[in-house]
């Protein structure tokens, strides 16, 4: 396994994209090559964009990697679009987006289906985010899902946070609203070529002026055509300011920091899962505690106890 | 404790805009419960086995209703043959002509499925012929 390790950090695309689909599966393979990895990551500025379903959120991605190519960076982009609760499947269709970006070696793209988590990541991510980190790139861009008002996960992970809105999404209220109004570093009115853009545009910099009002930064509003490759190289500079600014401010440390609890805390989570509901002494554990929960012999709660008590020991 | 998805690259090869049958594929693929990664028109062979190498997918899925199968189809095939990617399962779609599914699956196309075919028949297909 150490030759899957060594070849990963080489920057080996086959590689790169086997141990990511290990640690999708949670595959115990993927645990070893990951403790290998982690002391070679840290490097990547990692971005995160979110943003409604069909904000232009791929397109974008797919403008701002060709500006970091022409100045020599390379890429890895994480692109995750929701999983099934029926049938488990997804079809995921962020690619079709970033075409141009299709022949450059330095630039890997991986779609990502969210696989039963909420909050518009995907539990592995965070793996993923390391790995990319790991094998050299210099930038890390993850696309979440299309997103409503409460998936905010993406802070959680991202350096740098983009939240991507369209106009005419609805009236002053929406932005002052909790969620996913309040967590971006930057704010992108993208299709800016669309009517009310000047409405939408006014109301996220009176939101800014709320929230900002006697702090060291004012988060930014930029307006953008992605599809048009209008006001990209702003952004781009807006994002690399924002770097300059958690370094210089040391918040980036205290994000890192963030972020590695919440991977450590989604691995525990997942082992944990793991463990109670896979291990084939708990299976049956379980049948029985339902069948008397059931026919009321039993209440969860107690039932929940009798199993925690055999790990909390 | 691994749990593993069936992932297919479902990609259309050369000039024509017809995505209507590759789109609903992989809208069947999907409710089978695989991850189903589409990667739009007018792709190349080079776009699509790099495509491939980087979702590690088990299956690709091309749809062609041009006529330029005999290049395209057999273009991925040797491509991903040549990039040691021989475990992956290739099958095709569209207008292809009888008389050429057989020089087709000779050159590492699996299996053809033409107008008509249901898609239940193409879940079944690649459930049970995925090699990995």
């Amino acid at each position: 396994m150490k030759d899957l390790t060594e070849k990963v950090l080489k920057g080996d695309p086959r590689s790169i994209a086997r141990l990511i689909t290990l640690a999708e599966n949670n595959d115990p393979v993927a645990t070893d090559a990951m403790k290998d990895i982690h002391s070679h990551t840290g490097s990547a500025h990692v971005i995160g964009i979110t943003g409604v379903m069909g904000s232009g959120k791929s397109t974008l991605i797919s403008e701002l990697t060709q500006l970091y190519r022409k100045q020599g960076k390379t890429v890895g982009i994480i692109a995750i679009d929701p999983t099934s609760p029926f049938s488990g499947g997804a079809l995921l269709g962020d690619r079709v987006r970033m075409q141009q970006l299709a022949m450059d070696d330095g630039v890997f793209i991986r779609s990502m289906g969210t696989r039963g988590m909420l909050g518009g990541l995907t539990s592995a991510v965070y793996d993923v985010v390391e790995i990319l980190d790991a094998c050299g790139k210099d930038v890390v861009i993850v696309e979440t899902v299309g997103v409503g008002q409460a998936e905010v996960d993406i802070i959680k992970i991202a350096d740098t946070t983009l939240v991507v809105v369209v106009p005419g999404l609805g009236d002053s209220i929406q932005t002052l609203k909790a969620g996913v109004m309040e967590i971006a570093d930057i704010y992108v009115v993208n299709k800016a070529d669309r009517q009310g853009v000047e409405q939408t545009v006014a109301e996220v910099e009176s939101l800014v002026d709320i929230t900002c009002s006697g702090k060291e930064r004012k988060i930014p509003v930029l307006s953008t055509v992605a599809k048009q490759s209008k006001g990209i190289d702003k952004l781009l500079k807006e994002i690399n300011a924002h770097k300059t600014y958690i370094e210089k401010t040391k918040q980036i440390e205290k994000q890192r920091r963030m972020r590695y609890e919440a991977e450590l805390v989604e691995i525990i989570r997942k082992r944990l899962m793991n463990f109670i509901f896979d291990e084939s002494t708990f299976k049956e554990k379980i049948e029985d505690l339902l069948d008397k929960i059931s026919s009321k012999k039993l209440d969860p709660y107690t039932a929940s106890e009798e199993i925690l008590s055999k790990i909390l020991k | 404790m691994a749990d593993r998805k069936i992932r297919v690259l479902v990609a259309k090869p050369g000039l024509d805009g017809h995505d209507r049958g590759a789109k609903i594929v992989a809208r069947a693929l999907r409710d089978a419960g695989m991850e189903v990664i589409y990667t739009g028109l007018h792709q190349t062979a080079d776009m699509i086995v790099e495509a491939a190498i980087q979702e590690d997918v088990d299956v690709v899925g091309l749809s062609l209703l041009s006529g330029a199968h005999m290049t395209l189809f057999v273009d991925v095939a040797k491509l991903l043959k040549e990039k040691g990617m021989s475990d992956v399962l290739v099958v095709g779609g569209g207008i292809i002509p009888e008389e050429d599914v057989p020089k087709l699956k000779k050159e590492g196309i699996s299996a053809v499925f033409g107008p008509g075919t249901h898609c239940d028949e193409i879940v079944k297909y690649i459930s049970e012929n995925v090699k990995r």
